[in-house]
């Protein structure tokens, strides 16, 4: 059901398969809300990025009405694995509201899976029981549907945001979502994918999501088995066998358990040059030198370009070569992202200010109350 | 009364070329050439020859070669020659058959059963002339805490670290051994190259204190030379536990090597035979292990990394995270191919396992007990090349000791009778008239020239595989395809055949 | 300066302590196991009330250590100079490699007392062992003097098994009437009287002002055996070259 009819390739998870792909990304810093039809226009200006076998949009702010509770999007291949999943569900968390996901009938899109969405928070007593944070605790319930219940998978669980993916290039995927009239939300991002070799399957199209994580990503990174290898040793399992996976759980571990922000982050992942860091200040060099003897096995090499977002605001990271495109612009309170110029002029022809991103320089932008940074 | 054992190697002579000026005979300690005063004409006795092809270097027409000699017993497949040697050997002299040198037997070699990737179209490869590409590695305990000062500015907190500029150290060869030319030259190249050599368990000469910032100093169970100011002086500390060549097996310098010189660096009377103990009398397990660790760490007031050098054996992934438990900074591993100045033949052929194997079930342990990031790794015992390298540190290494390749980048042509202290190339002798035939000025050079074009060679390989700094590639193990290996072979170098896919 | 530790001290607190103080006097009271006490140092005056942990005045390069207590295994390993005193039994491996410096210990050493010890030039170390050795006294040791006076009076064996195996240097001095085992071929034993020797008069007069009670004439008076190495019989080159 997941998959299209590419016949016997294998899975995502089974094989690593190299892609390229185009990303997109749009926020608004005043927090105001807006639907989709932008993201959708701006990606769908890069078509000859993708090629049809995966798209995807991730939107924050878009489910105020629920914005305490967990969102899980989730898909099943059939009625069985929907009813083992959703008794899983209820013995673990409180599901406050459950429904069919609304879509459209969009020419191209073809093996649709059922797709469902829960608003739900943790059991406190199970919670409790676990000894975990609730974070870690919605994790380990997500990696256990995922690998254990057949034909289910979870592709969004953060709060008060969603991630809508499929086969198919990525307009058509935001029409069959119905993401430009359904949901308003103060940010986007977009995912084109261009893999060489898949069988297109639903769950491995992008943005990858982890809680309130989202990471769309651009390029083929050389680095993959060192960063693999390296997080696996923290609890993580790489499972998809994607550069995007890696690189979300790699910045969660910053994140979450090193306490970094994300301009420390970029300089783990996206590190300088020994060269260019003995030019810099004495506060930075010493800081970037720090942070490269501390996490050389995290250092992201080869081709990429991300776009991280999170509650309250998105990152945009080049790799320290640039060997993958970006290009971003602000225009009055919206920030944009995109891999080309035309996929923010397509949107908003008349730009305060546009500029491409050095290598490894990260560009922020949070809500203007402040999100992390 | 002994079997003559015919010579293995002949010396051919070309008599139009010869002129009779008479450099072999004066090049060679063996004392294979002289002049024959009743025919006027060089001869040579090929029983003495060790095939080190020194006069065939230095002879100025080109007049010798050295050939395998056509003598032969009768044909067996099952005793070579060389095993019935061994056993005409034994029985005339009653003694334990002693070599030098890395085991030269017909083992697989599994660096060479090993490929690397390349980048085509999905990714670039990069072009190590034009871009920048970087080979720099700390070797440290990895395992920060993150902490801030009063104004959310992160505090080095880091074990303290080497710095080298390429993934390459000179691996332990002790002065007793190996001559104090040989020294001079391993400690300049290190110093001008930004890397470090490895002063062996013989002590450090006073002479070169001077390149201590380069230098890693050796505690072994024979503590030779061993001493405060020799601990200050060096940048790390190399704990030795056991040797690829010769795990399980101390060390017998014997009293003949012991020269004024030698005596002093050792701190030992000359002429005395230098024992180093099979183990260290105050380590019969881990926990002590942990103490002289700690005795060093407290004697430098934990400035300085601590090594532990390990024989590659077959419980050796265990044995590294023990290891990587009791406090070392870096873990040293030598394969069972790693040289010797002199070992017991048996020992040296028979024991232990190829470093490529041991790396790769090390990395995935320390991994496995999520422990990697406590310790480095540093890989000794046959690393042949630039692309021995790169494969190591693909497999999980985060540099490579070179032994034998320096030697050779030193004259040594792999006689393999360092034990005879009779080294006409200068290396492995105490001998003056011999010591001076080696050249620091011109040795240290070729040492810098062989470890730059090495370099090179690993940014082109990086390069290729679109990575542009080493820590990309250190455990990156996709970039890695086997051939002609079997299921377990591959399982335990934790790669895939080539042919498989991503 | 006083340093009061319990056995909630880290090694590490207290080491630190005794090596960033300009004070050349320290005394440590209470001491419970710590280990590397006076590791490496040089010039100070270290005493210590209790029990010191493993390796005690390892790589000492001058300076006194005094234990009142017992001191347990390694002390002095690769010790340079200086000297520790200790009034109690010392543990195993006591003056491991040691190359200068003196031990004085007042009761027993455990096994491997003085292995490995070896001399050079001006550097000549020295332990006495006023009780009775472990097994294996002076295992390949390669020069310095090792005593050992046998004062428990308790009838037990002053030396155990395996003395001087390996043995290719320096001197060891046993108080006694006969040999308790068998030696190495390879090593010579000869009897002496303790008065007759000036260097071990020296030793066994310079070790007893350290101890109260002890009288150099009356331990000097007395049988020694002197264990050498054999210069007739030497441990042979066993290989042969392939």
């Amino acid at each position: 059901m997941f998959k299209s009819n590419l016949g016997e390739a294998p899975f995502e998870g089974e094989v690593k398969i190299p892609s390229g792909c185009a990303v997109s990304a749009i926020i608004d810093r005043s927090g105001k809300t807006f639907t989709g039809e932008k993201i959708i226009r701006s990606i769908a200006t890069m078509h000859d990025r993708s090629n049809g076998l995966g798209g995807g949009f991730a939107g924050y702010g878009i489910y105020p009405d629920y914005k305490d509770y967990y969102a899980f999007h989730l898909f099943y291949n059939g009625f069985t694995s929907r009813k083992e999943t959703e008794d899983y569900l209820n013995k673990h968390f409180e599901i406050v509201y459950s429904s069919e996901m609304k879509t459209r009938k969009v020419k191209g899109i073809i093996n649709v899976p059922i797709i469902y969405r829960y608003f739900l928070y943790p059991l406190s007593k199970k919670l409790n029981n676990s000894l975990m944070d609730e974070e870690q605790y919605v994790v380990k319930c997500v990696n256990q549907i995922n690998a254990q219940i057949e034909g289910a998978f979870v592709f969004s669980s953060g709060k008060n945001m969603g991630i809508f993916k499929g086969v198919g290039y990525p307009e058509d995927i935001g029409k069959f979502y119905l993401l430009d009239e359904e949901y308003k939300g103060y940010a986007w991002t977009a995912h084109g994918r261009y893999p060489t070799n898949t069988p297109g399957w639903w769950g491995g199209a992008h943005p990858f999501g982890l809680l309130d994580y989202s990471i769309v990503h651009n390029g083929e990174i050389s680095s993959y088995d060192a960063n693999r290898r390296y997080i696996e040793m923290y609890g993580y399992k790489c499972s998809l066998q994607t550069d995007t996976e890696v690189i979300t759980y790699v910045i969660d571990y910053l994140i979450r358990v090193k306490k970094l922000t994300l301009r420390e982050i970029a300089k783990v992942i996206s590190a300088s040059f020994w060269s260019t860091i003995e030019e810099k200040s004495e506060d930075e060099k010493r800081e970037e030198t720090f942070l490269r003897k501390a996490f050389p096995s995290l250092l992201i090499n080869g081709p990429f370009s991300i776009i991280f977002g999170y509650n309250g605001g998105v990152m945009a990271l080049n790799d320290r070569l640039k060997l993958r495109s970006m290009v971003c612009a602000e225009k009055g309170e919206l920030a944009y992202i995109s891999s080309e110029e035309c996929g923010i002029r397509v949107i908003e022809p008349e730009l305060d200010k546009i500029y491409s991103p050095a290598g490894g320089e990260p560009v922020i932008y949070t809500l203007n109350e402040g999100g992390k940074e | 009364m002994d079997t003559f054992i015919p010579a293995g190697y002949e010396v051919v002579r070309d008599a139009e070329r010869c002129t009779g000026c008479g450099v072999c005979e004066r090049q060679c300690a063996n004392g294979v050439h002289k002049f024959d005063k009743s025919t006027g004409k060089m001869i040579a006795d090929s029983n003495k020859c060790v095939n080190c092809h020194r006069c065939v270097c230095m002879c100025p027409t080109h007049a010798l070669k050295i050939v395998k000699s056509d003598d032969t017993y009768r044909l067996n497949a099952n005793w070579s020659a060389q095993t019935m040697n061994e056993v005409y050997r034994q029985a005339n002299s009653g003694g334990v058959l002693l070599s030098s040198m890395g085991n030269p037997n017909d083992y697989p070699v599994y660096f060479n059963k090993i490929l690397l990737n390349a980048s085509q179209v999905t990714n670039p490869p990069i072009d190590p002339l034009r871009e920048p590409m970087e080979t720099a590695v700390y070797l440290g305990k990895k395992d920060v805490e993150i902490k801030r000062d009063s104004q959310g500015r992160l505090i080095d907190t880091l074990a303290p670290q080497l710095k080298l500029s390429t993934p390459i150290m000179f691996s332990a060869m002790s002065y007793g051994s190996i001559s104090y030319n040989a020294h001079e030259s391993l400690a300049r190249a290190a110093e001008e190259l930004g890397i470090y050599y490895n002063t062996g368990e013989g002590g450090l000469h006073k002479d070169f204190y001077k390149y201590g910032k380069n230098t890693i100093v050796q505690v072994a169970s024979g503590r030779f030379g061993v001493h405060a100011e020799y601990l200050e002086t060096a940048a790390a500390i190399e704990i030795k536990m056991g040797q690829g060549a010769k795990p399980g097996i101390g060390g017998h310098l014997p009293g003949m090597k012991i020269s004024d010189d030698v005596s002093k660096t050792r701190m030992i009377p000359k002429g005395v035979d230098a024992i180093s103990p099979a183990p260290h009398h105050d380590i019969y397990s881990i926990e002590d292990l942990r103490q002289l660790i700690y005795t060093i760490k407290e004697a430098t007031g934990y400035k300085k990394p601590i090594i532990v050098k390990i024989a590659a054996v077959h419980n050796v992934a265990a044995i590294a995270s023990g290891v990587a438990r009791s406090g070392a900074d870096i873990i040293a591993i030598d394969g069972f191919r790693g040289g010797t100045g002199a070992a017991p033949t048996r020992i040296r052929d028979n024991v232990g396992i190829p470093i490529e194997l041991a790396l790769a079930r090390v990395d995935e342990r320390l991994r496995d007990e999520g422990i990697r990031d406590s310790v480095s790794v540093v890989v000794a015992g046959s690393v042949h090349s630039s692309a021995d390298v790169v494969k190591a540190v693909a497999l999980g290494a985060d540099a490579c000791y070179i032994g034998t390749a320096a030697l050779l980048a030193l004259g040594c042509h792999l006689c393999r009778n360092c034990h005879t202290g009779k080294c006409n190339w200068g290396i492995a002798t105490q001998r003056a008239d011999l010591v001076k035939r080696l050249n620091p000025d011109l040795g240290y050079k070729r040492l810098v020239n062989l470890i730059t074009a090495w370099t090179h060679e690993i940014k082109e390989m990086m390069g290729g595989m679109g990575i542009n700094s080493i820590e990309a590639l250190r455990g990156n193990r996709l970039m890695l395809r086997g051939v002609g290996l079997n299921e377990t072979e591959l399982k335990v170098l934790g790669i895939r055949h080539a042919g498989e896919d991503m | 300066m006083i340093i009061n530790v319990n056995e909630c001290t880290d090694f590490r607190v207290l080491n630190k302590r005794v090596r960033d103080t300009a004070d050349k006097d320290i005394v440590i009271k209470g001491c419970i196991g710590q280990r590397y006490i006076a590791t490496g140092a040089g010039e100070k005056k270290v005493t210590v009330h209790g029990t010191p942990g493993n390796a005690l005045g390892a790589y000492l390069n001058g300076g006194e250590v005094y234990v009142y207590g017992n001191a347990q295994d390694a002390t002095g390993d690769t010790m340079n100079g200086g000297a520790i005193i200790i009034h109690g039994d010392a543990g195993d491996a006591t003056g491991y490699a040691m190359r200068g410096g003196k031990i004085y210990v007042k009761g027993n050493t455990g096994y491997r007392a003085g292995i490995h010890m070896k001399e050079y030039l001006d550097l000549k170390p020295v332990i006495v062992i006023g009780g009775r050795a472990g097994s294996f006294l002076g295992e390949y040791q390669a020069g310095g003097i090792i005593v050992v006076l046998g004062l428990n009076g308790d009838g037990m064996p002053i030396i155990n098994n395996f003395c001087a195996t390996g043995m290719h240097g320096g001197r060891i001095y046993l108080r006694c009437g006969k040999l308790p085992h068998k030696i190495p071929s390879q090593v010579r034993a000869e009897k002496i009287n303790g008065e007759s020797d000036m260097q071990l008069k020296g030793i066994v007069e310079d070790y007893c002002r350290y101890f109260d009670g002890m009288n150099a004439g009356e331990l000097l008076n007395a049988n020694f055996f002197l264990i050498t190495p054999n210069e007739e019989n030497p441990y042979q080159r066993m290989y042969t070259d392939n």
